[in-house]
């Protein structure tokens, strides 16, 4: 593919300081079952691709499903009348130096190819799955998903870029809703979708599947009869499944540096988080230790160039609770001055890339899961995100989870329901007062990453370790 | 993937530099809708030959494309412009055949006797399915476009036998209506729309201009961010017993936030339609501007607590926007996934101020679903405060025995419309007292969505009032309420006038229609942070 591209570049004939064509293809199954059911049998082909355009120091694109050279090349010349025009209006005079020439590739790895289970046999899997769920009649639900996406992307450009990247993903979920008189309950396997990973169906048969089918219906059941969690301030604990979520809204969209510069406001927001702030802002306690990561083999966001050619690595964002950098590529970086990373990425090939998060990870400590609830005196232990709102600067959040534990003389004790707490960014990270060791890390992903005009949803991974915060207000479903 | 040699015949590329949007779309339009039409009868013709190895076999056919300018603000300046050529097609099929003994016990048996009931589908009662689908890319040139669909088509079939039945499809079949006018209108339709855009070229001048020319005016200067997202949108849909249903559109959305001097302070506003006008957009961007005055104010912090509230129409779409999809169909209700169950089960009311309702009639999308059923033109859901019906797609009406009324395939609504009430424009803020104005909010979710709970944020221009007057913006809070308590003995007034507001959401493809809503004045609205 790399070659007809760079043909086709070749011959396109327009007056730009730089072209690129940025093709891709997805392949993807949709598998589903409830209650042991059908839902959804679907395969798909998403190609496309876009084609952007340098001149007067202004991008224009022009994105196209039509994949021949003719298309391609009038798609060039709109993208160059769409820089033209706006040009007098450009907000910031770009050169070549934000589409920096790199040749290479990447292929994600995998063990099971997406061949290796046929979809009867898949089918099958998910059928047994619902069936293992339903641990009762309590359980009026179940559901058991698993869809595959085979992503090739190829880049080149006119000065020298030449990267294909071929990418294996799996993303799965597993649920239950029980009910009894007056009480509906439901329980996931860490979030919906949360297990989302690059790989192959080994990602899916994992040895611990049946286990955790079991485990989900029995905790739905179990909810059922259980109190609500407490109102009150109080030590929480949050297991890894809600840990990403709150490392994604909390610490990740706010060090998006096309925020910081404005541009989000319209749509998803600005930032607490000013230029200034880099190498200074004391985001957290001490043990507060965050990575933009695309080197970790598995996660959902790995990678090695982003989608406008910028080799990527892994760098701290946030060492030792100090703010070190942000999430922006070549184009905010230049616009503000600021270091960033190589995070310019589209969620697809009719959409441009801008700054997006990709593995946003929380680096283990030195605490193991039993001393960290061992030293708490009184508390809750929270799993698995159901419910998520912030604001516009990513300040004041409220996050629901789907279980939850007391903690008592360091121990867990009585299951909790509807768990609920809520704080402010920089206050609820300067608490982070314990974080777990490697042995309590997880690594999970979401497809579901919305931002952007026009919008894009985008995936991202999100690795941590449990960890405690001090002096939260927690409260449940009846407050 | 590889790319094609050349293109074989006729181009698509319906975008071109010179000509006006509106011919654009008519020109590519059409070529679309022959495409369409010629990939459904090759469909046919495949189907057909292989109806001898299949039992009966089945398809549906949905198309969803457009071809949109996007053009994205911000300080007043183009952060990034481009345009975008995109279409889908999901082809399905479905096979249906005489059941056998060994799959009788496959077959779901719980509802047997309630799908019985229901006439039009007891014919293929004594039948087992099976259901595959595809989705693919449609370029509009009927070449490339069946190279994909063909060997997709031979792969779907080879795959079917594979799969378990599904006991709840559901075979395309022709609406049965008592007039031939109504039999037509249910099974074929062809709807389209004509406009005038903006030219590409032209939309950064059109949209930047008065706000420069407002701002030398204004000091200091004024700040524009946002999105314009125009151009041309179809859908289709056609079927293997011949429905057939075509429908497209120009349109566009310009979804903007006006910023003066205070740095997070802004003034949201929205325009859309089929014709850009551009007197009507400087009318808007005057009036925001004159808003922004207010937010001049230094900002009140005010203390988590309970607020008299009147919610703008926006802030109510913002609230609709949260209900639509939380539960509001059939198949949440029956699996313990909606908030509306209290109000379903008569447990509970709301205000009998409160009616919501679909109303085709009003906001212009189509009304056919992916499974060619046309929705009524209104369907209420709610009405003075009690329930009225849910959502109900073909799925759900053949696995709960009831009868389908065009919902799509998520059961959520499409064209929301929540009746007025009685207080005037120039009561509101004498009504509300003391207490809080909320222009928007932000970011809702369901904090407990069986009890009916949300959260969310205040945005943009909100103001504390007092004695009827407005004293001064105030800094964003958090709310989190039960529904049925603010839209229950909470909901004091509605405004007797409706507001439009558009559908400006962009995720996949820009959004058709929007919904009409009045504003609320609610007692003692929940603010917790």
């Amino acid at each position: 593919m790399i070659g007809p591209l760079t043909a086709t570049l070749e011959q396109i004939d327009i007056p730009a300081d730089w072209i690129g064509i940025r093709a891709m293809q997805e392949v993807s199954s949709w598998r589903a079952m409830r209650d042991g059911h059908p839902q959804q049998n679907e395969r798909g082909l998403n190609q496309g691709a876009m084609v952007e355009v340098l001149a007067a120091g202004q991008f224009g694109y022009s994105a196209t499903n039509r994949l021949t050279p003719e298309a391609l090349r009038a798609a060039a010349q709109r993208a160059y009348d769409q820089a033209i025009a706006s040009s007098q209006w450009a907000i910031h005079r770009f050169t070549q130096a934000v589409r920096p020439p790199i040749k290479g590739s990447y292929r994600s790895p995998y063990i099971k190819s997406f061949d290796s289970l046929g979809v009867g046999e898949i089918n099958d899997l998910l059928r047994q799955l619902c069936d293992r769920i339903k641990v009762s009649a309590a359980v009026v639900r179940t559901s058991a998903i698993a869809r595959t996406h085979e992503v090739d992307t190829w880049f080149v450009s006119s000065n020298g870029s030449e990267i294909h990247q071929k990418i294996a993903m799996v993303e799965s979920h597993l649920g239950a809703i029980a009910q009894a008189p007056g009480v509906t309950q439901s329980r996931t396997d860490n979030g919906y979708l949360a297990r989302s990973y690059q790989g192959g169906w080994e990602r899916f048969t994992e040895d611990d599947l049946w286990e955790r089918a079991t485990r989900i219906g029995e905790q739905a059941v179990a909810l059922l009869e259980a109190p609500d969690c407490p109102t009150e301030s109080t030590t929480l604990v949050l297991a890894p499944d809600q840990m990403m979520l709150q490392i994604h809204e909390s610490v990740g969209h706010p060090l998006e540096l096309d925020r910081i510069l404005g541009d989000e406001r319209n749509y998803a927001g600005g930032s607490f988080v000013k230029p200034q702030d880099f190498g200074k802002l004391t985001y957290g306690s001490k043990l507060m230790n965050i990575t933009f990561d695309t080197t970790l083999e598995g996660e959902l966001a790995s990678y090695q160039f982003d989608d406008t050619g910028t080799p990527s690595d892994r760098e701290y964002l946030i060492r030792e609770g100090v703010l070190q950098r942000g999430i922006g590529g070549l184009e905010s970086q230049s616009r503000l001055n600021v270091p960033g990373v190589a995070c310019t990425r589209a969620c697809n090939w009719n959409r441009p890339a801008i700054d997006r998060m990709a593995n946003i990870n929380l680096e283990p400590g030195d605490t193991d899961f039993e001393s960290m609830i061992g030293q708490i005196e009184s508390g809750v232990y929270m799993a698995s995100n159901r419910s998520w709102s912030i604001d516009d600067q990513r300040q004041k959040f409220q996050f629901g989870c789907e279980y939850a534990r007391k903690i008592e003389n360091g121990q867990l004790t009585t299951l909790l329901k509807n768990p609920n707490y809520r704080a402010t960014t920089p206050q609820f990270w300067a608490n982070l007062s314990q974080v777990g060791d490697g042995k309590t890390l997880k690594v999970y992903g979401t497809p579901y990453c919305g931002k952007g005009e026009p919008n894009q949803l985008i995936r991202v991974g999100h690795a941590s370790p449990v960890c405690a915060f001090e002096n939260i207000e927690v409260f449940g479903g009846a407050e | 993937m590889t790319l094609q040699t050349t293109d074989t015949e006729q181009t698509n590329d319906s975008f071109s530099s010179t000509s006006t949007s509106t011919q654009q779309a008519a020109s590519g339009s059409r070529h679309y809708q022959k495409t369409f039409q010629q990939l459904v009868d090759a469909i046919n013709r495949n189907i057909g030959r292989n109806i001898g190895n299949q039992s009966d076999l089945h398809f549906t056919l949905t198309l969803t494309g457009e071809d949109s300018q996007f053009t994205r603000f911000s300080q007043v300046k183009v952060r990034q412009t481009g345009q975008v050529c995109d279409g889908q097609l999901r082809l399905t099929l479905i096979t249906s055949k005489e059941i056998t003994s060994e799959e009788i016990s496959s077959k779901d048996g719980s509802h047997e006797s309630k799908r019985d009931s229901v006439p039009s589908q007891a014919a293929d009662a004594n039948k087992a399915h099976r259901t595959a689908t595809i989705t693919l890319p449609f370029t509009g040139n009927f070449t490339a476009d069946w190279k994909v669909i063909q060997p997709a088509l031979t792969q779907l079939q080879a795959e079917l036998p594979l799969l378990p039945i599904d006991p709840y499809a559901v075979l395309p079949t022709k609406t049965q209506a008592t007039s031939q006018a109504s039999h037509q209108s249910q099974n074929h339709t062809n709807e389209v729309h004509t406009g005038n855009l903006l030219e590409a070229s032209a939309v950064a001048e059109a949209l930047l201009n008065p706000i420069r020319s407002s701002a030398e005016e204004t000091s200091p200067a004024l700040d524009f961010s946002g999105l314009y997202a125009g151009g041309l949108s179809y859908r289709a849909y056609a079927d293997s017993v011949g429905k057939r249903h075509w429908f497209e559109t120009p349109s566009f959305t310009l979804d903007y936030s006006l910023f003066g001097s205070r740095l997070q302070q802004a003034v949201k506003g929205t325009v859309a339609g089929k014709h850009w006008n551009p007197e009507k957009y400087e009318q808007d961007i005057a009036a925001v501007a004159a808003q922004l005055k207010l937010l001049s104010r230094p900002a009140k912090a005010v203390p988590r607590g309970s607020y008299r509230t009147y919610l703008a129409p926006a802030a109510v779409a913002d609230i609709i926007d949260t209900i639509i999809w939380g539960g509001l169909g059939e198949a949440s209700l029956r699996q313990g996934n909606s908030a509306f169950s209290k109000l379903e089960q008569g447990e509970a009311v709301l205000s009998e101020q409160f009616s919501l309702e679909e109303d085709f009639q009003r906001i212009g999308i189509p009304r056919f679903n992916s499974s060619g059923e046309i929705a009524p033109t209104r369907l209420p859901l709610i009405q003075k405060g009690q329930w009225a019906s849910s959502l109900i797609n073909g799925r759900s009406a053949k696995e709960y025995g009831k009868a389908s009324n065009g919902a799509n395939e998520e059961e959520v609504m499409r064209a929301p419309t929540v009746a007025p009430g009685t207080l005037k424009e120039k009561d509101i803020l004498a009504e509300l007292d003391t207490g809080l104005y909320i222009s928007n909010l932000h970011y809702l979710n369901w904090s407990d969505l069986n009890a009916g709970r949300i959260t969310g944020m205040t945005r943009y221009a909100c103001f504390w009032v007092e004695d009827g007057e407005i004293v001064a913006p105030i800094e964003n809070l958090r709310f989190d309420d039960d529904l049925y308590r603010f839209l229950g003995e909470g909901l004091i007034a509605l405004t007797d006038q409706q507001t439009f507001l558009p559908a400006v959401g962009t995720y996949d493809r820009r959004s058709l229609g929007g919904m009409w809503v009045p504003g609320m004045l609610i007692d003692q609205f929940r603010y917790t942070l």
